[in-house]
């Protein structure tokens, strides 16, 4: 049976020289995690099912410090590596695969322009490309949007982009469906309502999009306990759910995180 | 030696670094000639079946592969590369295959699609390429389409994941495995371990002549 997955995300400021892992994006104080490589190695030998960098900086001048953090990582890291931030067209994408990544995590870019989705998916695969999508709840009715009763009352789930900066007005539900439609992979759905919360994924949100496409789905955003893990898995479709913080500064180590999930009936590696 | 063939499908530097890793040396061509001499061939790819067909032709390495394997070169065919050494896909209706074995290629239903993730493998038989792998091990999966060999005996090993489908076949010097073993942990780098160390003791004729 396909096990569901564990995934570390380690946002990469490339700024500093050679890259750092920093604590979540919305934090305001920014704390080091320590280099990206050799988290990974830590990430692989604790047993994680697959890694995600997060180039946080996503300038161009930048980009060949990702695929160098690629490189070093792939030479001793053999899980799945994906990556995103930043990924504008196939010639960025081309360069990251090359380097050892297996698969392209896009946002802002596909929202821009749905095409490169397609376009992505048609050059390396499917199972190559994933949208990322980050959403925020919109409590009260709108015209022309999926309408999800929750617990706190009738909402919305509108799509964000630019590192959750700018808000779209897209519908996620809609815009998950048309990306997979258009030959995503996966899905990588991080609740900004959640997210740097610890308060537990938005199983509503995940639990509606995993049923609504019928590609797989990676939750994000809120775990600060090890229960969250097991209830987004047996209330939502989610195939996978990530976390960054959380393991980087030990909170939750991914072996005894398993072994609960393990317990509780949860099939995981 | 390990020669991984570059058609221009899919990541190819994770699998040299796994071979390195394992102290292997490779080299990754598209050179005919390169092929028809390899000592150990890796036959890797992810995308599209149609495409890679076309590449394989353009670059002149569709023969080259089939004379390889006639003359009993250990050969390992992962994920597409697998997918490709048989008769056609549903992905690419129009396009033949390499035709090494009889069987097709057929899309997965009425589960999510692509399969991503770990799953197990059930070793229906212990051959060289699982030595001292644990029945159903988790190793990693990325595809839409599996393969369907006309003669279930090349089957070792079958993955469940809406239905029961073909994971793993071996024939003589040819091995073929769905997964990524490049990407499957300790389990995955056991897998080309075995490979390295595998000694065919006959060759695969090809069961379709051209």
């Amino acid at each position: 049976m396909l096990a569901k997955r564990i995934i570390p995300c380690l946002d990469c400021d490339l700024a500093i020289p050679g890259g750092r892992v920093v604590k979540g994006i919305k934090f305001k104080k920014i704390r080091h995690a320590g280099l990206p490589w050799e988290l990974a190695e830590r990430y692989y030998k604790e047993g994680a099912d697959e890694i995600v960098f997060l180039d946080i900086t996503a300038s161009y001048e930048k980009r060949g410090a990702m695929i160098e953090i690629i490189k070093k990582t792939c030479q001793r890291v053999f899980i799945p590596i994906t990556v995103g931030g930043g990924i504008k067209n196939i010639e960025d994408a081309r360069k990251l695969f090359k380097a050892g990544a297996d698969k392209i995590s896009i946002n802002t870019s596909a929202i821009q322009n749905p095409k490169l989705v397609k376009d992505l998916s048609k050059t390396f695969g499917s199972q190559a490309v994933m949208v990322a999508i980050d959403v925020k709840r919109r409590y009260g009715k709108k015209k022309s949007k999926v309408i999800v009763k929750t617990e706190k009352g009738n909402c919305w789930f509108e799509c964000s982009i630019y590192g959750s900066r700018k808000f779209t007005g897209i519908d996620a539900i809609l815009w998950a469906k048309k990306a997979a439609k258009l030959g995503a992979g996966e899905i990588l759905l991080t609740s900004m309502d959640r997210d740097g919360t610890k308060e537990g994924f938005d199983l509503e949100l995940n639990k509606k999009i995993s049923e609504e496409v019928s590609i797989p789905v990676i939750a994000s955003g809120g775990a600060g306990a090890k229960k969250h893990f097991f209830e987004v898995f047996k209330e939502s479709k989610a195939d996978a759910a990530l976390a960054a913080s959380l393991f980087h500064f030990k909170e939750i180590k991914i072996p005894e995180l398993k072994r609960y999930l393990k317990q509780k009936g949860i099939n995981v590696r | 030696m390990i020669t991984i063939i570059d058609y221009g499908m899919g990541n190819l530097q994770s699998l040299a670094n796994a071979f390195q890793f394992l102290g292997e040396e490779v080299k990754i061509t598209d050179n005919p000639k390169e092929i028809e001499k390899a000592q150990k061939l890796v036959f890797p790819g992810v995308g599209d079946f149609g495409k890679a067909i076309k590449n394989l032709k353009k670059k002149k390495i569709d023969l080259p592969i089939r004379n390889s394997i006639q003359k009993g070169t250990p050969f390992l065919g992962i994920c597409l590369g697998l997918q490709l050494l048989f008769e056609k896909s549903e992905e690419a209706p129009n396009d033949k295959g390499l035709n090494i074995f009889k069987g097709k290629i057929l899309r997965f239903k009425n589960v999510k699609t692509p399969q991503i993730g770990w799953n197990q493998i059930n070793i229906l038989k212990k051959t060289k390429i699982f030595k001292e792998i644990e029945n159903n091990s988790f190793v990693y999966f990325m595809h839409s389409f599996y393969v369907e060999p006309l003669d279930k005996k090349i089957i070792v090993a079958r993955t469940n994941y809406g239905k029961g489908f073909c994971s793993a076949i071996e024939q003589k010097n040819v091995f073929g495995v769905q997964f990524h073993p490049e990407k499957s942990g300790k389990t995955g780098l056991k897998i080309l371990r075995n490979f390295i160390t595998a000694k065919p003791i006959c060759r695969v004729k090809p069961v379709i002549e051209l």
